[in-house]
Parts: structure tokens; sequence; C-alpha cells
């Protein structure tokens, strides 16, 4: 199975080690992946923003980019959330069907939970709204998580709570942003895990440097934000550094 | 709207002030907390919650399609069964009017059903500076009045305040306004409302004018209806002589068999109860009972606005339940009177600037006071799109410029024209990671987010740049 990458602007820029993730990932499981180099930035920013108009030209590219690929991958479920829900209001329809958050796709299209990882942490899972609330991925990631060997899930407090991100409200509203990033990683903590686990790296940007800013140890571990690509593909041959 | 808020900083600074306010924060936690488990449950309880939720929708879209045929169906039902319609294009024609109807009585005192159209114009302000005395009745607005105080809540409007206030208050206040406080009172919840009720029913025996406002009106009978939980509402429909009620447009549905579907999803969303204690109805005037002079005044104030906006009308279905400001976590922490207006949370934050227009600056910024997590979207027993209808709302308020947004603008511009130049954006990832132990700290808007953040640190290399070293 052949299927392209949307790797996202923030990932492309901000961490590149996600992307890589994914695609020694899919690799693993016998996916071919290909990366269109056209692609930039779904548009979700300038939209939610809203600036609709600026929105638009992105909006084209990215359908252009993927054209004649029946499955485009990403690890971004607010990416995912954007495409679905708003391209058609911008009359693109056959992109939406065609793309698939990362989870998703690995459990309703390769049809697998287990994918061979090896992960020996602690992990606590927070879900991120768009994957919650817009894309049901209801309980993907953790029968993926629960498969990792070594790996042991503990319960996030208040996981269905939004971390706070929500793009340029980070910045707007900054006060009241880092005021619930704060509980977050309160209720992260609590739960003794050493890593933070997601779907999304824009929320995980901003949980992660609330907790760099606190420094808050867990039992002599400092609690870090990790994607959920980066644990899948480690394995006992190629651990996560 | 209101004077009230007029003048209103912009929401992040007032969020500020609330975010620092350690006591307003408890209250508020613990009290939407308890509420949002409860309305969980109680809503759980119902399997066919989807289809009354689609219901809801549709019966309001439908009504709000044909609003003129249907009000004028009520004028004639309400004008059949003995009551008069006035019609208010604004906050200040429904005071002038409602002030007047009450000169008219010769009384210079009212007893107040809870009502949030009455508040939206502030109705009780206007009829002070005419000399006549308006005395709220329901336990938490009465708290608010005497405490001088705005409310914070939709349904508790003095969710702000914890027991320990409210007792203050209540020893403080009550005997400025008519039977004071019992000596020695404590703060449990008993006591406080022991106090509370000796206090409002020396007002219910005395007062001949009663105002409401409605959660429903029903267009075939030219019917009212209140839902309560307190029975407060019950005693000014029925006591005085005469009723007058200030009802938004929006609230008319057609038929008695719409409300079947309400009944169900307005308590179980708002009190988190199965069915509300009170539901009192009311058509006209009747000979042998009740008021025996009924004003039915039907109030715009801005909501014809709202319907011309294809997106935006759909906050006209809000039933007003609060389910959307306990689940929200901006309003958990900002606190209500950040949103400067007697409609906080999510609902506020989209009706608010409808309403009243986007000039001003805590209208222009209301539209943000959100991060689209869409909890409040999931809740709504109508099925309000909120997180929709603020990023349409951001689109005007962009349109509009103004503060900091002429700066945005350029910027979006600027990274549009990057973004959809993929060599260009290439180069610029090359560039910033070659710098990236400068570059950082100088990008807009780094200054808020290192306010209480680290930022990320620049990976060396980009994922296209590993992509075309490693994979091509
Ligand atoms: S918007 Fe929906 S949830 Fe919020 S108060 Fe109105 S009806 Fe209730």
């Amino acid at each position: 199975m052949r299927v392209a990458l949307f790797v996202t602007c923030v990932n492309d820029a901000l961490y590149p080690a996600t992307g890589i993730a994914t695609v020694r990932l899919l690799e693993r499981l016998g996916v071919e992946v290909d990366f269109p180099a056209a692609q930039t930035c779904c548009g979700q920013p300038q939209f939610n923003t809203g600036y609709r108009r600026e929105t638009e030209p992105l909006v084209r590219r990215t359908t252009r980019a993927f054209e004649g690929y029946e499955y485009v991958v990403t690890p971004s479920g607010s990416c995912v959330a954007m495409v679905r829900d708003h391209y058609p209001k911008f009359g693109e329809t056959s992109l939406p069907s065609r793309t698939y958050e990362l989870t998703e796709f690995l459990v309703d299209v390769l049809g697998v939970t287990d994918v061979g990882a090896y992960f020996p942490h602690t992990v606590t899972y927070h879900p991120s709204c768009h994957g919650l609330r817009m894309l049901g991925l209801g309980d993907r990631p953790r029968k993926l998580l629960d498969a990792v060997k070594g790996l042991e899930l503990r319960e996030l407090p208040g996981a269905e709570e939004c971390c706070g991100f929500g793009g340029t409200f980070a910045v707007k509203n900054a006060e009241v942003s880092a005021a619930m990033g704060r509980d977050k990683v309160r209720n992260a903590v609590s739960t003794g895990a050493d890593v933070l686990c997601g779907a999304d790296n824009s929320c995980l940007m901003h949980i992660d440097g609330i907790l760099r800013r606190q420094a808050v140890p867990t039992q002599g571990v400092p609690l870090r934000a990790l994607h959920i690509a980066d644990i899948l593909a480690s394995t006992e041959e190629e651990p996560y550094v | 709207m209101s004077a009230t808020y007029l003048g209103m900083p912009s929401f992040p600074e007032a969020a500020g002030e609330a975010l620092h306010n350690v006591t307003l924060r408890a209250n508020l936690r613990h009290a939407t907390h308890t509420i949002r488990d409860k309305r969980a449950r109680a809503v759980a309880e119902l399997a066919d919650w989807a289809e009354l939720r689609e219901a809801g929708k549709q019966i309001k879209n439908r009504t709000l399609r044909h609003l003129d045929r249907y009000l004028e169906q009520l004028e004639t039902a309400v004008t059949e069964a003995g009551g008069t319609v006035h019609w208010a294009a604004d906050a200040e024609e429904a005071n002038r009017i409602v002030a007047d109807l009450v000169k008219a009585t010769g009384e210079r005192e009212v007893v107040k059903v809870k009502s949030m159209a009455t508040q939206e114009i502030g109705l009780n302000e206007a009829l002070e500076a005419e000399g006549i005395s308006a005395y709220e009745t329901d336990l938490a607005e009465l708290i608010v009045q005497l405490g001088d105080d705005r409310p914070s809540h939709i349904l508790v409007p003095a969710i702000h305040r914890n027991r320990g206030e409210i007792r203050d208050i209540f020893a403080e206040k009550m005997a400025n306004w008519g039977r004071p406080a019992p000596d020695g009172l404590s703060d449990s919840p008993a006591e406080l409302a022991e106090a509370a009720r000796l206090h409002l029913r020396e007002k219910f025996l005395r007062a001949k004018v009663g105002i409401s406002g409605a959660n429903f009106m029903v267009a075939e009978t030219g019917t009212l209806v209140v839902f309560e939980s307190e029975g407060n509402g019950r005693m000014c429909l029925t006591l005085p002589e005469t009723l007058i009620s200030v009802v938004g447009i929006e609230k008319v549905v057609p038929s008695w068999r719409d409300l079947e579907v309400f009944l169900q999803t307005l308590p179980r969303s708002s009190t988190a109860e199965r069915m509300n204690p009170y539901t009192s109805m009311w058509t006209g005037t009747a000979d042998t009972d009740g008021p025996q002079t009924f004003h039915l005044v039907l109030l715009d104030n801005g909501r014809t606005d709202a319907l011309a906006d294809e997106v935006g009308r759909q906050a006209l279905r809000c039933i007003r339940c609060s389910a959307c400001l306990n689940v929200c976590p901006v309003y958990e922490r900002a606190g209500g009177h950040a949103y400067g207006s007697v409609y906080p949370g999510p609902i506020g934050a989209i009706l608010s600037p409808q309403l009243r227009g986007i000039q001003s600056e805590i209208d222009a910024s209301l539209p943000y006071a959100s991060t689209l997590c869409g909890a409040c979207y999931e809740v709504c027993p109508v099925a309000i799109d909120i997180p929709e209808v603020l990023v349409h709302l951001r689109e005007k308020v962009a349109d509009q410029g103004g503060k900091g947004h002429r700066l945005e603008k350029a910027a979006i511009k600027a990274a549009g024209w990057v973004l959809d130049h993929p060599a260009a954006l290439a180069a610029g990832e090359r560039a910033a990671s070659r710098t990236r132990k400068l570059h950082p700290k100088r990008l807009p808007g780094a200054g808020a987010w290192t306010a209480a953040r680290e930022l990320p640190e620049l990976p060396a290399e980009s994922f296209r740049d590993w992509w075309k070293k490693n994979r091509t």
C-alpha cells in the first residue's frame, strides 16, 4: 500500500522527529510512504483566526498536493479536523474522505493495534479536543498504547478538558491559556507518569512549554510531552532517544 | 443593550482580574464541575437524547424562518385572551413602555421573576430612574441585587459567591431593602434560604405589579411559560393585580406540542433535574384568578439583525439553559463578569457581539474568548455550533480592522505567501535552524507566549530536509 504523508507545517518546522517517526512506523508496517513536496499548511491557523480569504489558497494548494492518493496520513488531529470540517466550505470535497489521522489509519485502515513497539515508560494520554470531539478518535490511541511492550498507561484526570492552546488563543488570551495549561500539567503530574502523550504537536508544544518553565519533577524523573508517533515508532532494536 | 456594561475593557484584560482572584476561581470551579457532572448523568438517562436535541434544533429553526408569521399569530392569540401586546425595537423603548405601564397603576414598587431579557435592557436601573423600586425575587438574583453586584451566570447569577459571602451580604444589606436578616444568621443553606423567604414574603404580599420574562411563548394559544426551581416566580405571576412580561421575540414556538421537547431538554441541561419543580403557564387574563391586567412587551433589541446573518442566527435558538457555561474551560477561569454582558460564557461570546454589534472593545474581543474546544457545542440541547459562529464573527472583526488586526493581517498575508511557495518555506526553515539560538524570541506574539511558557527549541533540520537527504 502506498500513502502520502501530510506532515503539517508545525511538524515540518518544529517537530521533524514526529514526521520521521511516522515514516519509520508506517514503513515498518509495510506501507510505502510518499512525501509530496508541494504541501505546506492546511490553513487552520488562518481560518480559525478569521482570515478566510487568506486561507483559500492554502486549501487549494493542499488539495492539489495530494491529488491521486487514495490515503493521506497525518500525525496531527487538528489538521484532519480542518480538512474534514472546513474544506467542504471551500468546495473541496474529495480530500476530506481520503485524509486520516495516524491512529485512525492504523486501527481502521491497516487493522492493527499492536504495532510491535517497545517503550519502557509510564505514560498518560491527553486526547486533545480535535481528536476527541471532532474526529471521534475514541479509544483508538489507547488501544495502540495498551499494546506497546513495556508501557504502563495511567488515567489522566480531567482528560477531556482542553489544554488551553487553541491556536492564536494561546497569545490573544495568554493568561487564561496558561492557567488552563497549568491545570492540565498538574493533572498529568498527579498520575506519576513520566511521559504525557498526545496526537497533536500543537497542544503538546503548549503543554511542553509550561512543563519546561515549571520544571516539575515526578518521582525524580521530569515529566515530558511526547507525540504518540514517537512512542509507536520506538522498538527494542531502535528505541526512542 | 444595557448601559451598565459600556466601556468594559476587552475580554483578556477583564479575565486577568478574575484569574488572580483565588476565591472566585475556586467558587466557580466547584460549582461548574458539580453541575456538569450531574447534567451528564441526567442526560444519559434518556435513550433518545440525540433525537430530542435534533428536534429542538429543527423546531427553533423553523420558527426563526417564519418568525414574522408566528409573532403575528401570537399577538392575535394574546389579545383575544385579554392581554395587550407592545412591540419594542430596542432597550430604551422597552424600558419606557414598562415604566409607563407601572406608573399608570400608581404603584412605586414591583416584584420581579428572574428574567434575562429585563437584565439585558437594564430595566431595574431604568425604573429606578423613574422612582420605581424593582425587587428581584429569585434567590440568586436577590444576592446579586443586595450585593450591588452584577450577575455572572445565566442560571446561577451569584455563582461567583460562596456561602460565607452570601451570609455577610444578607446580614449587612437586607435591612436597607425591607425585612432585615435574623440575628445571628449562620452560613448554613437552610438558614440562608429561610432568611430570604421571610424577606421576600413581605414583598410578595404587598406587591400590586409583577414583572417577568418567559422561557417560551406558544403562538397557537398565546400562552407564556416560565420554568423555575424555587416557586418565587409563581408568587409573582399570580399574586399581583398587573403582570408585565418582557420577552425576546425569538422565544416563540408554534404549538403546545413543541413544548414536549423542551420540557425534557431544558431542565436536564440547566439544573440537571428530570423536571423543574415549577412550570407556570398563563394565557391572557381570567376573571376569577390571577392578575387582572396582562401586558406582553415583545423585545427586538438586535435580534432581527442577528436573524439576518445566516451563520450567526443559530444563536437565537438558545433556550438559556447555561449548560455551555458549565463545561467551558475559559468561563471557568475568566468568570462571568469578564464577558461584559448579562450573557456570559460561550453563548455570550456569540450572542452579545450579534445583539450589540462589534464596534466596542469588549464586543470585538468576545469572538476570540474561546479555544474552539467544542465542549459547548457538544452539550447544547439545541445544537448551536458555537465554534462555527465564533469563527464567523472573527472574520467580521478581522475585516473591520482596528486595534491589532492590521498588524495581524499583514503577518498572516506574509505567512500566506511563504506557505504558498514551498521553496521559500524550506529556505526560511533552514535560515531559522542556522540562527536557532537567536530567532524564536523575535517571532510575533512571542512575548505573550513566553510570559508563561518556554518556546519550543528549533530543530537542527526540518522534516522536509530530512526527507530529501534520506528518502530521495
Ligand atoms: S447556547 Fe445552548 S447550551 Fe448554551 S445556554 Fe443556550 S441552549 Fe444552553
